[in-house]
């Protein structure tokens, strides 16, 4: 038998560091680095380190041997070694002052695809649904970005070009789910094909380059999310059997507008505007398709079939929430988010003439039923539509419905713009406005339709008192339910004592004092008073002091997993209360600040 | 060879000093009778310029003498003739001018011709020679060779200075006041006649130098305001049949190159070996445009090309919770101080955001850090490792043991009932007697009480000579013995409390056994100790006995029958245990050499076996083979106390470094169970005779009580609950509850604290 030496197998074999890699693959860190951002290569962490490090225990960069083996194969090495002789080659000529060569060389500088990268990383198209997140956002962000030196105008507009085409497919295929204005920007969540997808949208806003941002890096990533997201817009769009590179329906129809740019520029644009809908291949038979669909999960199960069906007419009333609305967007407004969110609920938009390209329709329109404005104050009002502020379009989305309007006038203070994507377990702090939304979401299920009645009535002063009389009891009520809560640990045994210690002494009071004034004695006795027994508490007490003995039986071995677990969770019980306290004291300004107004 | 002399016409008003009295602009006469003037000026103008009447161009002339007369014009048409003309003006022009001064000038100028009228006119200034002829600006001003000095210096002399050839220059005569006065009234150019500081002379200025000088205190163009001259299209675009120049081509231009002929002829025998290939017509479109096409034509088919590691995708990023809204509910934005908590924090980089209201979307700013953030998420996605990680979902209740409840394991001690005060120092150590009615103590103020368990009254106190460090009642019910450990000495004391035919039996039997023990004493080895008797006064009080030992007594500790008693001398060195018997005063050292410091003994309740319990051990000897039968590893680091189960099978350990250990003899040589539920030292472990409880005094005040079961099934093993915790004493001295000790009946314990107190609790 072959004896077994130290560090010929496992850890010691499987691991390879950086710099060895890079020894072995012949490559300059820059391009293994961008290798690696390619090929999806990440670094490992060795369980056994100091096999790994065979036996010096000094931390490194680790490789699986395997990853690089699988690198060392890859055709884009070549076109790496290819540009560095290039840019040899350049820096010579530019330096001989060559200007022949140096445009003769630039002509000949080596490309790479990156196609094949592509399929290899996603063999699947689910796979690359799946991590379109960070792939979005990149290019939402590169779509915005100003060019420079280091970020290249055509990967702009790339970027900007791919990052319409998306929208259009998720506005055609009515994928939005849920929408959310944060302080970073703007959050869209889709689904596509069964996958949640969640990409940052940037607030539309010059934003300064850091200086100390390596933007190579960035590019690198660009480089392959664009070519991530073209081949999936591809696919997605013969998923609807639309043409791809986008086509109007009504292409051609209103060519007026646009007589100052180019004409690829003036689709570009037009289509940049998402106003209209696009060209499919097939026109026909897409009306039908989900009709006969079954659920396959149980079919045995009536109730499960019932549930699926609802549910699906609920998700199909959802993906319709702005169908047969017509929007008017005033300026000042983030036009291109706002019209992407209306477009993909079935609403139709449009704007100025002089603002943008895409302006269907004009302010004049009487169909028009509702306008968005961002300013307090409206000039020329239609009496035929509702003027309301952005985030009504954002909360309607996230609680499914069309919500009343009256709380978004304009010059009206806002209430709260809530995160569709915090899922509340039980024992966390619900804000009440939350518990609102919820209440009316339910409202809606259950068939009672009081909000929906109040919004529809005509927009009474004296309703709009009425209902936020009503709201505020609501919140009272809530808050006297917290303070309840509360203080149901403390006041409650308290109160319970009490009434039987009241009524104890009430049935001995009678008894017992006479006695002492009968006999007047030297020596007095005192009526002795019944000892409070707090009988909740001393069982609370007893609990807990049993838990404490319990607690200090525990092994070793968990002692230290028990005790992590009920910091946390005590931080996260102090948190809520904090949060809960904060509530209480700004409901009470607010009613303070309310009958003071009054 | 073109000489400009529209430079020249200033440069007389330059040396002119104009600040004559004169005023140029008010003063000027009409136009009418300047004709003849003007020409005068022109003399004035070009006396003596231009050595080389060559030199001037038409042009110049024809800008200059707009009011010339005819003789002029003539002049114009021919240099030669102009050469010609000088000669006469020389002849025409002052004769007497020439005199002097002409010598110096080789050729007069053209315009000389001019100023001679009106200086044959005005015969007054040109008396003098006029030197003003030869004048040039651009040269050195020859005529008067003094240089660039302040004239006042020659005032007083009657010379300006000197000419060329060094001969002194003499001032023009001047006139008196009257003269002056005439002229002035005379003249009628005396306003723009000035005189050359350097020669003397007086100037007239003719009417274009006047006008020059207007034009420059009106800071207009002294020239005048012909600015506009005739463009000359001298490189015209038109094709002309003569060339520009008429320089002949260079011969090489007509040799063919041969550095032309060598690139060419490499680039022919490129092209011939096909090195050399024409430059492809690039087309945009392809080359920059990515061109998507189906990618991922069938999904259903599995990649035969898999990779061969699972692929672990990139977590996602977190996403976003209320506080992060632009609108959030009011109760999420943080307080003044927390904000300014997290702008440190922002400055550290731990966070990014703080949660913000705003009125209305359209105030929001962009979010500064966005690139960053997703350059960090980048950096993340690559160099990162990833793990799957399975995130333990655990129920902290379910980490709990299962246990039965404290309630269900009653009786045990709960509540303080009796607190024993009297003392006043350490209390050390106590012990109850057999029965349970009273209850021993020792303590630091060198006294023993003994109290009544059932009153918490000091029935008696034994003064002793030193501090106590050890009590122990005799577990034997039908005696009444104590045995003190003070210092270096065992006292034996009867307390003489409860019945009184036991105690009075007690004391008979100490003394019977007295006489029976004397006569064989002597013969035997070296005593160990020596063996004293009280007596009278000392007698009555109680003491009975005294043991001498060499050393320091730690502890004292009976067997289970009442006859043998052990001390423990941890100084002792080869006698660091001894054991006695009361019955014949005997004294015995059953080690030769102790294994390590002990720290206690104790008897084993029903076989001869001895616990000695070293700094780390527990060894248990067999008393009737004289041999070690176990060696128990404590794992402590410094054993405190030691106590034995009334069974025998299991020990509790308390050590130094706040263990518990139970060993279960059965079982193996290292500890059942070790208990941390001190924090501080543990003084004393002790077990319930009849009850299955057990309990350790700690420095932290308190005594925790555990229910112990030991089941007389071997299979079973010792379960362990701790039902309460005992709270009461306080800190003294850095020390806490030093002893406890149950009752040997009840489940009460007795706890003896470094406060003076001893604390019953029932």
């Amino acid at each position: 038998m072959k004896r077994k030496r130290k560090y010929e197998s496992g850890s010691a074999t499987a691991f390879i560091t950086r710099n060895q890699a890079l020894r072995k693959l012949q490559l300059s860190l820059k391009d293994f680095r961008q290798l690696c951002i390619l090929k999806g290569i990440y670094p490992q962490e060795p369980k056994k380190l100091k096999q790994a490090t065979k036996g010096s225990g000094i931390t490194r960069t680790f490789y699986f041997v395997k990853d690089i083996n699988y690198l060392s194969h890859e055709p884009l090495i070549v076109k790496f070694r290819q540009t560095k002789r290039f840019m040899k080659r350049l820096t010579k000529a530019i330096h001989k002052k060559n200007d022949d060569a140096v445009a003769r060389i630039k002509a000949s500088r080596p490309k790479y695809k990156l196609d094949h990268i592509v399929k290899e990383r996603y063999p699947s198209f689910i796979d690359a649904v799946r991590d379109l997140d960070d792939c979005l956002t990149m290019c939402f962000l590169f779509a915005t970005l100003p060019t420079s030196f280091t970020v290249k105008t055509r990967s702009v507009q790339l970027c900007r070009r791919l990052t319409v085409e998306f929208q259009h497919f998720v506005i055609t295929s009515q994928a939005l789910r849920k929408v959310f204005i944060s302080i970073k920007g703007i959050y869209y969540q889709a689904e596509i094909m069964g996958q949640t997808i969640t990409w940052i949208v940037p607030h539309k806003v010059g934003y300064q380059q850091p200086s100390d941002i390596d933007f190579k890096i960035m590019r690198t990533f660009v480089d392959f999310y664009t070519t991530l997201l073209g081949f999936t817009n591809f696919r997605l769009y013969h998923s609807l059997n639309l043409h791809y590179p986008p086509q109007l329906q009504l292409a051609g129809a209103k060519d007026e507008t646009e007589t100052k740019c180019l004409k690829s520029e003036a689709t570009e644009e037009r289509l940049a505007a998402m106003t209209q809908t696009l060209k499919a291949m097939v026109t026909d038979n897409i009306e039908d398709a989900d009709v006969d669909e079954f659920p396959v999960g149980n079919p045995d199960d009536p109730d499960f079939i019932e549930k699926a069906k609802l549910e699906s007419e609920k998700l199909n009333q959802f993906q319709n929430l702005f169908k047969g609305k017509k929007f008017f967007l005033n300026r000042e407004i983030p036009r291109e988010s706002i019209t992407f969110i209306i477009r993909s609920f079935g609403g139709e938009v449009s704007w100025d003439k002089s603002l943008a390209v895409g302006a269907s329709y004009q302010e004049s329109d009487e169909s028009i039923t509702h306008q968005i404005v961002d300013r307090p104050t409206v000039e020329k009002q239609f009496l035929s539509r509702y003027y309301i502020q952005p985030q009504w379009i954002f909360d309607c989305v996230n609680s499914q419905m069309l919500i009343p309007v009256e709380d978004y006038f304009p010059g009206v203070e806002l209430p709260p713009h809530l995160s569709p994507f915090v899922k509340e377990k039980e024992g966390d702090y619900v804000p009440a406005e939350r518990k609102q939304q919820m209440r009316r979401q339910q409202g809606i299920d259950s068939g009672v339709e009081e909000d929906d009645g109040l919004m529809e009535d005509e927009d009474d002063d004296d309703e709009d008192e009425e209902e936020a009389v009503e709201e505020e009891e609501d919140d009272d009520d809530e808050e006297e339910e917290d303070e309840e809560e509360d203080d149901s640990d403390e006041n409650s045994d308290d109160e319970e004592e009490e009434t039987p210690k009241k009524s104890k002494k009430d049935v001995k009071k009678p008894v017992k004092t006479p006695k002492p004034a009968k006999k007047p004695k030297d020596m007095a006795v005192t009526p002795g008073s019944v000892e409070k027994v707090n009988v909740n508490r001393k069982v609370q007490q007893q609990e807990k002091e049993e838990k404490r003995l319990a607690e200090m039986m525990i092994p070793k071995k968990k002692k230290r997993l028990y005790e992590t677990i009920v910091k946390s969770q005590t931080r996260r019980d102090t948190k809520i209360q904090q949060l809960k306290d904060k509530r209480k004291v700004i409901n009470r300004r607010n009613k303070l600040s309310k009958a003071g107004g009054e | 060879m073109a000489a400009v002399t529209t430079k020249r016409k200033i440069s007389p008003v330059e040396d002119i000093d104009i600040n004559n009295g004169v005023n140029l602009f008010v003063d000027e006469p009409p136009d009418s009778e300047d004709d003849d003037d003007t020409t005068d000026s022109d003399s004035s103008e070009y006396s003596g310029l231009e050595d080389e009447p060559d030199t001037e161009d038409e042009g110049d002339d024809e800008e200059e003498d707009d009011e010339d007369d005819e003789d002029e014009e003539e002049d114009e048409e021919d240099d030669d003739a102009e050469n010609d003309e000088d000669g006469e003006d020389e002849d025409e022009s002052d004769v007497e001018d020439s005199a002097e001064e002409a010598s110096s000038h080789s050729k007069p100028t053209s315009q000389e011709i001019v100023t001679a009228g009106p200086d044959v006119k005005e015969g007054k200034i040109t008396q003098l020679p006029d030197e003003y002829e030869y004048d040039s600006s651009d040269e050195e001003d020859i005529r008067n060779t003094v240089g660039n000095i302040p004239m006042e210096w020659y005032r007083d002399y009657p010379h300006l200075g000197y000419d060329v050839e060094g001969k002194k220059l003499l001032k023009p005569e001047k006139g008196d006041e009257l003269d002056e006065f005439l002229d002035k009234m005379e003249n009628p150019d005396y306003w723009r006649t000035v005189s050359n500081k350097l020669t003397g002379q007086k100037v007239l200025l003719s009417k274009e130098d006047v006008k020059i000088i207007q034009n420059m205190q009106k800071f207009k163009n002294p020239v005048g305001s012909d600015m506009y001259e005739p463009w000359i299209d001298f490189f015209t675009n038109e094709k002309m049949i003569h060339p520009v120049s008429n320089r002949p081509e260079t011969k090489a231009s007509f040799i063919p190159s041969r550095w032309e002929m060598l690139k060419v002829s490499q680039m022919v025998h490129a092209l011939k070996m096909g090195w050399m290939k024409p430059t492809p017509i690039r087309k945009p479109d392809e080359e920059d445009e990515n061109n998507f096409y189906m990618l991922w034509k069938d999904d259903e088919e599995p990649e035969i090309t898999r990779q061969y590691r699972q692929y672990i995708p990139a977590p996602k990023v977190r996403l976003p919770g209320h506080a992060e809204s632009y609108n959030p509910p009011e109760e999420y934005l943080p307080s003044e101080k927390t904000v300014e908590r997290l702008k440190k924090e922002i400055a550290r980089g731990k966070t990014r955001t703080i949660p913000q209201k705003f009125s209305s979307l359209r105030l929001v700013p962009g979010f500064k850090n966005f690139i960053r953030e997703r350059f960090e998420r980048c950096l993340d996605l690559y160099l990162c490792p990833r793990q799957r990680k399975v995130r333990m979902n655990v129920n902290p209740d379910d980490l709990i043991p299962k246990l039965p409840k404290p309630r269900d394991l009653q009786p045990f001690p709960t509540t303080e009932y009796l607190v024993f005060k009297g003392h006043k120092g350490i209390i050390r150590t106590i012990s109850p007697d057999p029965k349970g009615q009273w209850i021993a103590s020792g303590c630091d103020d060198k006294t023993v009480k003994i109290w009544e368990v059932a009153t918490g009254r000091c029935i008696k106190t034994f003064n002793v000579e030193a501090k106590v460090k050890g009590v122990a009642w005799n577990p034997n019910p039908s005696l009444s013995i104590i045995v003190v450990a003070v210092e270096t000495s065992l006292i034996i004391i009867n307390p003489q409390v409860g019945d009184k035919l036991i105690c009075s039996k007690t004391d008979l039997l100490i003394n019977s056994f007295e006489d029976v023990e004397l006569p064989p004493g002597p013969t035997d080895k070296p005593k160990v100790t020596e063996w004293e008797l009280y007596e009278d006064e000392e007698y009555e009080l109680g003491f009975r006995l005294k043991i001498k030992h060499q050393r320091e007594i730690s502890q004292v500790t009976w067997h289970g029958k009442g006859d043998y008693f052990a001390s423990t001398m941890p100084k002792g060195e080869s006698k660091s245990v001894l054991i006695h018997q009361l019955m014949k005063r005997r004294s015995q050292n059953p080690f030769s050499k102790p294994k390590g410091l002990v720290q206690c003994v104790l008897f084993h309740p029903i076989r001869p076996f001895l616990f000695v319990a070293t700094q780390r051990y527990v060894r248990i000897y067999n008393l009737m083979k004289q041999s070690l039968s176990k060696k128990l590893l404590s794992n402590c680091q410094w054993i405190s106390s030691m106590a034995v189960h009334p069974g025998g099978d299991n020990v509790i350990i308390g050590s130094y470094d706040s263990k518990l250990a139970w060993f279960d003899l059965d079982l193996s040589t290292k500890p059942y169970h070790t208990l941390r539920h001190h924090t501080k030292a543990l003084r004393s472990v002790t077990y319930h005779k009849r009850y299955p409880l057990f309990a350790s005094a700690s420095d932290d005040l308190s005594v925790i009580v555990c229910h112990g079961m030991v089941y007389s099934d071997l299979l079973q093993n010792p379960l362990i609950v701790p039902v309460k915790v005992l709270r009461g004493h306080k800190a003294a001295k850095g020390l806490g509850v030093l002893d406890c000790q149950f009752h040997p009946s009840q489940p009460w314990i007795f706890t003896a604290g470094a406060d003076g107190t001893i604390r019953l609790y029932t």
